[in-house]
């Protein structure tokens, strides 16, 4: 090895030990800061403490907005699985004419600004006249869980051999049994990994949820960052720290599943 | 024929409708809706919305604003993410799994949170301000919140996901053997690089940069906690006429105009893919 390949090694290796300080940073400064005793950021911080979790149970709209967004997240999700299979199984398995075009249009809302799509919904609503706060979240959060099953489910299915269903009909199944019974078991594991990014999309939200929040239905995200702009304590960091072990749940369980190496397919 | 046999001779179409049916009418026409709805002006249809918005000098300062934060946290992203890629790709064992959670566990955390931490990192008694003092380069921490500085490097991070992956895919699928067929006949490690490696990962590349493009363009959490009101890009202005200046025209023709840059980066980013052999 000459001494300008070393040199590069080193300088690769280097990058990318940056990169992970730099991409956990953000993460390790909110857990450190939630278990700090003083309301000011220090790192370390002076002591230990658990205030800020105590805090949590006193605050004024962060249950309800908590509820909000699982109900929304849960639902958008449950919907775009369903829809989202659908698809996926007359794209891979229908000769459908021009079915790359489709895909495109179907994951299209992840690559538009979401900004945009919320501004467009909130006029189509107000031109409809739905007023209400909870339908036009979920509707509008249907839009944007949807890709991201669309995107996972197409992918597993076009490596599914369809023969198996062939097979189990030819058994004495019928269609939806076959489905069931067959197509279903094989593909837990691509809608257990895509349902979990959709939910935790849906549940992040911020750029399309803020036109239809009201006064009575908010999701998380919208109260987390009006408190942040009403009082920047650490009961922040706590609520983010408990999103954050949220988030290495989904992790560990994708990996499980699918295996961190298959994840990090994009 | 029955339904129910249509429906197994070609369930295609039936399975597809829904789906699409939803898209277009809680997508499709709404960005329609706001597009015609932009052209419509004091006096009817015209052009007259957009006139106003690009004769204003202010306009043209938001859209320099967002191009430039764009541009820089898109190198940033590149200066780090490419090395981390090629890193990631020849990683093994521990190292492998270290680089691909510390992706991957950002990636799934929501970016309020995200956007918050970087407050405290930035902020007074920061780990940055800290770190500067500590490596003696500032007597005192500079204020690094509220400033294009710190907003560049909060979006880079939560951005650097984005660019990581699509190169590490694109490695993972050249050929290994490759560089080395290279070395072989005699080409020097630069050569190698700039001859080899590089054109087969430009897919990549592109991808990665046409990603974390249009999404630094069209931010809104990051630039509002990072920067401040005073900061304004094309996102944070359109989001703000609706939110805060009750001024439904100039958003609506903003998001246009955001809308319009969104599509012509991934455009001409698959166009860019297509020419240089992409495998995407």
């Amino acid at each position: 090895m000459t001494l300008i390949e070393r040199a590069c090694n080193a300088l690769i290796l280097l990058v990318a030990a940056f990169a992970v300080v730099f991409l956990l940073t953000p993460l390790v400064v909110t857990v450190a800061a939630s278990f700090g005793s003083s309301p000011v950021f220090t790192l370390p911080p002076p002591e230990w403490s658990t205030r800020w979790y105590e805090r949590l149970a006193t605050l004024r709209g962060l249950a309800p907005a908590l509820f909000t967004s699982l109900q929304i997240a849960t639902l958008s999700t449950a919907i775009a699985l369903v829809l989202g299979t659908m698809c996926a199984i007359a794209l891979t398995r229908g000769r459908v004419p021009g079915s790359e075009g489709i895909i495109s249009f179907l994951i299209s809302p992840l690559m538009l600004p979401a900004l945009v799509i919320g501004i467009a919904l909130l006029q189509f609503f107000r031109e409809l006249g739905l007023r209400d706060a909870w339908t036009s979240l979920l509707l509008a959060h249907v839009v944007i869980t949807l890709p991201y099953v669309a995107r996972t489910v197409i992918g597993a299915l076009s490596l599914f051999d369809y023969t198996l269903i062939d097979a189990a009909r030819t058994l004495g199944c019928s269609y939806p049994a076959a489905v069931r019974k067959v197509l279903v078991p094989n593909l837990a594991p691509a809608f257990l990994t895509s349902g979990m990014f959709a939910f935790l999309a849906s549940m992040d939200n911020y750029p399309i949820s803020i036109f239809f929040s009201d006064a009575w239905t908010k999701t998380l995200p919208i109260q987390m960052l009006q408190f942040v702009e009403e009082r920047p304590d650490p009961t922040i960091a706590a609520i983010s720290t408990g999103l954050i072990l949220l988030a290495t749940l989904a992790m560990i369980i994708g990996d499980r599943l699918v295996g961190i190496r298959r994840m990090a397919q994009f | 024929m029955s339904v129910a046999r249509r429906f197994a001779a070609n369930p295609a179409v039936l399975l597809l409708a829904p789906a699409l049916l939803y898209l277009t009418v809680f997508y499709l026409v709404p960005l329609s809706f706001l597009l015609g709805r932009s052209f419509i002006g004091q006096a009817g249809l015209s052009l007259q919305p957009y006139a106003a918005l690009l004769g204003d000098g202010f306009t043209w300062q938001v859209i320099g604003n967002t191009l430039r934060i764009a541009s820089l946290v898109t190198l940033c992203a590149f200066l780090i993410g490419y090395p981390a890629a090629i890193a990631l790709s020849r990683a093994r064992g521990a190292l492998q799994i270290v680089l691909l959670v510390s992706i991957i566990l950002p990636l799934s955390v929501g970016i309020v949170v995200k956007a918050f931490a970087w407050q405290i990192v930035l902020g007074r008694g920061g780990v940055v301000g800290q770190f500067l003092v500590a490596t003696g380069l500032f007597e005192e921490a500079p204020r690094l919140l509220f400033t294009e500085f710190g907003l560049v490097l909060g979006a880079a991070n939560v951005f650097l996901p984005f660019m990581i992956l699509p190169i590490y895919s694109v490695l993972n699928l050249m050929d290994p053997r490759l560089p080395e067929a290279a070395a072989t006949l005699g080409a020097s490690p630069v050569y190698r690089f700039t001859r080899v490696t590089l054109p087969l990962t430009l897919p990549g590349i592109i991808a990665g940069c046409a990603f974390v493009f249009s999404m630094s363009v069209s931010m809104y959490v990051i630039p509002s906690l990072l920067i401040g009101d005073r900061f304004q890009t094309l996102a944070t202005l359109t989001g703000r006429s609706f939110l805060f200046l009750r001024d439904e025209q100039l958003g609506s023709t903003t998001a246009v105009v955001l809308l319009v840059l969104s599509v012509a980066i991934i455009l001409s980013a698959s166009a860019l893919a297509r020419r240089f052999g992409g495998v995407r």
